[in-house]
């Protein structure tokens, strides 16, 4: 795997921690009690379920670790964790079923 | 229960958040060891997880800094998965938007997930609590779950060095992402979000730059909030019906 250059890991750290921060300092430190309006926070409450699938799809269809090209095992792997993640609301459980799936479907190819 | 004290106030949220370390320790660690095998040393995954401090927007840097993708698209895609918590930091300003400023500065950084479920259900629950104990509650649910999470991160660093490359642990990062995706499904508008990010960014990968995530999060994010509007129609109309 690559490794990442110092100065491009740096600016990601101060840059995420400063960005984060003003996240989250924005209301509570500056707006007081003023209400935020409905349409922005509409749009804030789909950010992360649109970005995080949205960054995992291509990953999951075009898998690294087969040079890029889809497997049906990573694929069934994908699968399994996103079910179990749904049915039982648990990321532990989803993660743990997952990797399992994965270690058993290389021990059987 | 009703809290009697300041300092009670800040022990039950110590207690109330110990049900989320078997979340948030697991998670760090994972955290470290992926840092690591990306190249990461422990100080420096260390470092990432105490001034950043949330756990999705961090493995996203992280897997979009192994796929060399331009500064600028990792920080907004990043910070774009961290906007909820402008909006929790957004819903507990009725509630602590009274406390001195450098107890509202210091509140900021530990808005997270867990501290800001906690709190906010506590607070509506209890409207007759002083600001006081609020501000002591809501530091309380961080009591534990801070420091094991950046621990856990420096645990996982110091695993993850050892961890020959054989293992390819290239795989895990994905399958972290998807136990994610589950739980955060809780509506039909939470699905469509999530349904027309995937099908927009398959199409969507092959614009340069992993401009792709940005495009297919934006038609995603637009879907979710359109989804909800159609749903609150829907719901007035059957009402009216009614």
């Amino acid at each position: 795997m690559s490794s990442i250059p110092a100065p491009v890991l740096w600016t990601v750290i101060i840059g995420l921690a400063a960005g984060s921060y003003a996240l989250r300092f924005a209301f509570i430190g500056f707006m007081g009690g003023r209400p935020i309006p409905e349409w922005l926070m509409r749009h804030l409450r789909y950010t992360a379920v649109a970005i995080i699938p949205a960054l995992v799809a291509p990953l999951v269809v075009w898998p690294a670790p087969n040079g890029g090209e889809p497997s049906l095992m990573h694929f069934a792997a994908a699968a399994a964790t996103f079910a179990a993640g749904y049915l039982t609301r648990n990321v532990l459980i989803g993660l743990g079923t997952g990797g399992l799936s994965l270690l058993l479907l290389y021990l059987a190819a | 229960m009703a809290i009697t004290t300041t300092k009670s106030a800040f022990w039950k949220g110590f207690r109330d958040s110990a049900p989320f370390l078997f979340m948030a320790s697991p998670f760090g660690f994972l955290f470290g060891v992926l840092a690591a095998e990306a190249g990461l040393i422990v100080p420096e995954a260390f470092a990432f997880s105490l001034a950043v401090f949330a756990g999705a927007a961090q493995f996203t840097a992280l897997q979009l800094m192994q796929e060399n993708a331009p500064l600028i698209i990792i920080l907004i895609s990043a910070l774009a998965v961290n906007l909820r918590m402008a909006m929790y930091s957004a819903s507990l300003t009725p509630y602590l938007g009274d406390a001195p400023m450098w107890q509202r500065a210091l509140a900021a950084y530990f808005i997270v997930d867990q501290s800001y479920a906690l709190s906010i259900v506590k607070f509506e629950q209890e409207p007759e609590m002083p600001l006081p104990q609020r501000v002591a509650y809501f530091f309380g649910t961080n009591g534990l779950i801070t420091p094991a999470w950046v621990i856990a991160t420096a645990l996982g660093a110091l695993v993850g060095t050892r961890i020959p490359e054989s293992w390819g642990v290239d795989f895990v990062l994905p399958l972290a992402f998807l136990a994610m995706i589950g739980p955060m499904l809780r509506t039909p508008a939470h699905v469509a979000a999530c349904f027309v990010a995937v099908a927009a960014s398959l199409p969507a990968a092959a614009l340069p730059y992993n401009l792709g995530l940005i495009v297919a999060g934006i038609a995603g994010m637009v879907a979710g909030a359109q989804a909800e509007l159609w749903l609150e129609r829907q719901k007035i109309k059957a009402e009216g019906v009614k």
